[in-house]
């Protein structure tokens, strides 16, 4: 139990200073998740022989000096929309379930070379479509503070495998706020950094210009550690960008004196649960006890967000996703009279009911009627939320606000009622339409003992800033004792 | 921007996206998008006739390529994931439509 | 008499660009490959897998824009194309449907009805599909990926064009200015230029355009006249006819004359078109188009009009030396070195094109250099080697470059030009022959040529038939 209770970092420490092997670290989440897998399924594949395999190799180059990075001999997991080589990715979808990808995506390429063990692939929702990670086919991933609850989604897998310590950080991908939330449900830390800063090369894409890979992790040393493994200008992404500033771990400690931090009075409105605005403020308290100086400020199109989002993610969808149609891998139909009733069958049988609407409302944005109306209005008021971001951050060096207006709903409860779950994103989708750094870390639980989450926002480039502030804050706050310690017992139920 | 959507229209947006969906599957779909082209009409509240559209978030210049050869042959590493392969093509229902 | 009608005619030109590699991997683009070889997962629409432009296709765009006189988009960028079809790895092409690369330009070309400039539209750049095989038996086709990405850039004429001379002079015009570049071959044969007819007729002085049609699998020149010459009278029939066009893609079949509709691939036309987000803007900046613009060549047109004026050759020689820029050239530095374009030319058109069309080998393929083959013209105008042995020089040096002066040095092939040895040779051809002489006495001239070949023959072809003749003749006089 106490090696579960390390963080990524200080187990790489140990293994480095020969007191834990690789080994030894790999089966103990690989204990874990066969004693809790059957609760939570976090993951959709484990990848059992190749991790011990692998844990053998790097430990073998960790004795001769070959590796001795932040990461070297942690297990870690990977959303399974991000494609690992000869190791099944399937998008928790019908449509991908036999998908065997020929290459790594340069994020998982960088983190392998860091010397990372890779336990299998986290459960999300079907191509990471979703909020709670019920829309996976491959079953739904539990919250492991309760198991009546989501975990969110979509990275929901990642999140939950790292609150229950079925592995030590893990990756996600993050459209819309798809790690943030999760983390805040799931009482973790979870990151998306800048627009351009990991490569998107090997991400199955839903929202082109709008996602990111980054992190989910147990604390903010973790979660810098692991996001400097995965940055890296890559050429093979045209949208990549080189980032000078990324010794993340190297900087996370400094004074935050005299910061000013910007509060959005819009993201304290209509609909956030008294819980969370009590704990998300009181969090700003601790950072002002720091030296930092809090302000309100008006953010008045953040209501403008989720329909500029939802036009413009559905329609890069519809077009992402386009090329899964049963000619060249993946999913194809049985029986079939044609060619395009094999593209109407397989897409039919090979996509659910969440991907499908997703695919109809772009398809209808895209058309050549809607085009101008929905579309190319979205691109505009885009354009307008990026200008009043960056606005505000000519004043203030990170923005504060809660993650989620709630803490995690019960299963069942958001996809009876769609809208509601769309907006609940309202607080972390201004940032993917802007390509703003975000993260998100635990502030407290409700009084149902569900995590609370606190978001820190930075001005583009400015991931550091945003680790800095959290770090200064999880300092202060104390430890956040993970749900492993708090519910032992109820895992034996 | 509000409104109904047409059964046509839900006919026609299908066809372009290539699904087959059921009676039930069409009017779920019919009825969520009615409520979120609703919902999406609060962006008619904001003018943005002077506005550009931003369809690319950072623009620091072109990204390009040098036209040099670095990918060795990968067709048999590409062609093991498709469901049908003959003669190393990829096979598929006809094409031909004259 | 029925009504006078008038045609209409557009042009969509796809060409494939001459880069090594695709336009958004580094695949290698080659023919002839096994199917589904030159592929990755970019593409074959993998997913996960993204696109990066290749600089040279765009260079090779630019190119062809300054040579046609458009604009160059300074800001442009990629959108997707949204369509089904199993020859589109991911259902949607990359191409430019908001801001093409080239716009507003135009060509003058010369019929026998005189100059006409013909207005370009537009050209973009893109990416093309790969290749579908259909087997009729099995209801089956079999996709091959291998052209899958390789760059095309499409060029969109104005509706200028009102027959099909008219059309093949700018589709000339095109090749030519898009050879010379070196950006194509333009081939119609193998696809590597692929013209599509946009027709229409309309009572001749009508204001308003006719409905049109379009025409696919247009593979030549020849079957680009039959297909204009088969869909005017198609539509003019019709409208006679009081029937009505319906715009359609139609495919043309050459062997049978006749044009057939396309079904509709099922759809509707809508194709979605967005920028690709997968790409960023594509910035091209003053100074690179004036690199480009310094780097263009002397285009056809002009060139033809100062070798006219610069060499003493035939027309018909300017025409067909000018056809390829490096053969052009290649003339044009040969002629300076040796001081005799019409031997220059000779040596080009009728030697080297032949060599060249039987070994089935581009001009920019040749082994042997202009300095070379001037010193081989200056080898038989000063008479050092005689013209069959000049032919077998050259022979050589057309397999594998080398100095001919030496080459006859080192191999004895000069003319033998001391008489007593050519009289020497004379004498033991007639005392060898006495039949034939008796013949040649008797009035059958004829004999002439085997004395001449059995001289040759003696010296080892290293004679000058007409000295040996002469010879021969004084020779023959005197009788046995």
């Amino acid at each position: 139990m106490e090696l579960l209770n390390l963080t990524a970092v200080q187990l790489s420490a140990k293994i480095k200073a020969k007191e834990v092997t690789v080994a030894e670290a790999l089966d103990a989440v690989l204990e874990q998740i066969e004693k809790l897998e059957r609760d939570i399924h976090s993951y959709v594949t484990i990848d059992w022989e190749r991790a011990k395999k692998s844990a053998e190799e790097v430990q073998k180059k960790i004795n001769k000096g070959e590796l001795n990075g932040l990461l070297a001999g942690v297990p870690i997991a990977v959303k399974d929309n991000i494609c690992t080589k000869d190791l099944l990715t399937t998008c928790s979808s019908k449509m991908l379930e036999n998908f065997l990808p020929s290459y790594s995506a340069q994020a998982v390429e960088n983190l392998k070379k860091e010397g990372v063990v890779i336990i299998g692939k986290t459960n999300m929702d079907e191509f990471a479509m979703g909020s709670t990670t019920e829309t996976s086919a491959f079953g739904v991933t539990k919250n492991p503070w309760n198991k009546e609850h989501v975990p969110g989604g979509s990275s929901g897998g990642s999140a939950a495998a790292v609150a229950a310590a079925q592995c030590y950080c893990a990756l996600g991908s993050d459209t819309g706020g798809s790690i943030r939330q999760p983390a805040s449900y799931c009482g973790i830390v979870g990151m998306k950094p800048t627009y351009g800063t990991v490569s998107r090369y090997g991400l199955i894409a839903y929202g082109s210009s709008l996602e990111q890979i980054g992190p989910l992790c147990k604390d903010v040393t973790d979660c810098a550690a692991v996001l400097e493994g995965i940055t890296s200008y890559d050429k093979k992404d045209s949208t990549s960008i080189l980032r000078k500033d990324r010794e993340f771990i190297k900087d996370l400690k400094v004074s935050i004196k005299g910061w000013k931090i910007g509060i959005p009075k819009d993201y304290f409105g209509e609909g956030l649960s008294e819980e969370v605005r009590k704990a998300v403020l009181g969090a700003a308290k601790e950072l002002e006890k720091r030296g930092a100086r809090l302000e309100e400020f008006d953010l008045k199109h953040v209501s403008y967000a989720i329909p500029a989002y939802y036009i413009l993610a559905c329609a890069e969808a519809s077009s992402n996703l386009g090329r899964f149609d049963g000619v060249k891998y993946g999913y194809r139909a049985e029986e079939f009279h044609g060619l395009h009733q094999m593209y109407k069958k397989t897409r039919s049988q090979g996509f659910g009911m969440e991907v499908k609407k997703r695919i109809m409302l772009g398809t209808f944005a895209l058309s050549e009627a809607y085009y101008e109306a929905y579309y190319l209005k979205a691109l505009k008021v885009r354009a307008l939320i990026k200008e009043e971001l960056c606005k505000a951050f000519e004043k203030y060096d990170i923005l504060l606000g809660p993650t989620t207006p709630n803490t995690a709903p019960k299963l069942g409860d958001s996809l009876s009622h769609p809208m509601n779950m769309y907006l609940g994103d309202i607080y972390t989708i201004a940032l993917n339409l802007a390509g703003l750094p975000g993260i998100s870390l635990p502030c407290g639980k409700d009084k149902g003992g569900l995590p609370i989450g606190l978001q820190l926002i930075g001005d583009c480039f400015m991931d550091k800033k945003v680790m800095q502030a959290a770090y200064a804050y999880e300092e202060e706050r104390g430890r956040f004792i993970p749900c492993i310690d708090e519910k032992l017992e109820s895992w034996h139920s | 921007m509000t409104g109904r959507i047409s059964n046509e229209t839900i006919e026609y947006v299908a066809i372009l996206a290539k699904l087959e969906l059921t009676r039930e599957e069409k009017a779920k779909v019919q009825g969520e998008m009615e409520k979120m082209l609703d919902y999406f009409s609060k962006l008619d509240e904001l003018d943005t006739s002077m506005i550009d559209p931003m369809p690319h978030l950072f623009d620091f210049g072109n990204v390009f390529r040098e036209d040099q050869i670095e990918n060795q042959q990968k067709g048999e590493e590409i062609l093991k994931n498709a469901p049908k392969v003959k003669d190393k093509m990829i096979h598929v229902p006809e094409t031909i439509e004259e | 008499m029925g009504k006078k009608y008038e045609t209409v005619i557009g042009l969509e030109v796809h060409v494939e660009l001459s880069t090594k590699t695709k336009i958004f991997c580094s695949c290698p683009i080659s023919f002839g490959e096994e199917p589904n070889s030159n592929i990755c997962p970019v593409c074959t629409g993998m997913p996960g897998s993204l696109p990066v432009l290749n600089k040279k296709a765009v260079e090779y765009a630019i190119a062809v824009g300054l040579g046609t006189g458009c604009s160059i988009t300074q800001y442009s960028q990629f959108d997707r194309k949204n369509y089904f079809y199993p020859d589109n790895p991911q259902n949607y092409q990359i191409t430019q449907l908001y801001m093409p690369i080239c716009t507003k330009g135009a060509l003058e070309i010369e019929t026998k009805s005189g100059v006409k400039n013909i207005s370009i539209r537009e050209i973009h750049l893109e990416e093309d599909a790969g290749k579908l095989f259909h087997d009729q038996e099995t209801s089956s086709s079999f996709v091959d990926y291998n052209r899958s990405g390789i760059p095309l850039i499409e060029i969109v004429t104005e509706p200028d064009m009102e027959n099909e001379e008219e059309v093949i002079a700018f589709i000339k015009k095109l090749k030519s200015i898009i050879q010379y570049l070196g950006a194509s071959d333009c081939k119609l044969q193998e696809g590597s230029m692929r013209v599509d007819v946009n027709l229409s007729v309309r009572e001749a002085g009508a204001k308003a355009l006719g409905v049109r049609t379009e025409m696919k699998n247009l593979n030549s020149l020849k079957a680009i006249t039959r297909a204009i010459e088969g869909e005017r009278k198609r539509q003019e029939k019709i409208l006679r006819d009081g029937g009505e066009i319906i715009q359609k893609t139609r495919r043309w079949d050459d062997e049978k004359g006749l044009s057939f509709a396309m079904r509709g691939k099922e759809d509707v036309k809508d194709y979605r078109y967005f920028p690709d987000p997968d790409l960023i803007p594509l910035r091209i900046s003053n100074q690179w188009i004036e690199e480009i613009k310094a780097s263009q060549p002397e285009f056809r047109t002009k060139k033809i009009a100062r070798f006219k004026k610069e060499y003493d050759i035939p027309d018909y020689d300017i025409e067909l030396l000018t056809e390829s820029n490096y053969m052009a050239e290649f003339f044009e530095k040969t002629a300076n070195l040796c001081g005799n374009p019409k031997k220059a030319a000779n040596w080009l058109m009728v030697e080297t094109m032949r060599l060249l069309k039987e070994k089935g080998i581009e001009p920019k393929e040749l082994k042997y250099s202009p300095e070379n083959l001037a010193k081989l013209i200056g080898l038989v105008d000063k008479k050092v080697i005689n013209g069959d042995k000049a032919k077998e020089v050259f022979h050589h040096m057309f397999e594998q470059n080398m100095d001919p002066e030496k080459y006859v040095e080192e191999n004895g092939l000069r003319a033998v030009r001391d008489e007593r040895i050519l009289k020497k040779a004379v004498e033991e051809v007639i005392a060898g022959n006495p039949k034939s002489v008796e013949d040649f006495l008797r009035g059958k001239e004829k004999v002439m040529g085997f004395f001449v070949g059995q001289t040759m023959k003696a010296l080892k072809g290293r004679g000058d038939p007409e000295i040996i003749t002469q010879l021969l003749k004084e020779r023959l006089k005197e009788g046995l």
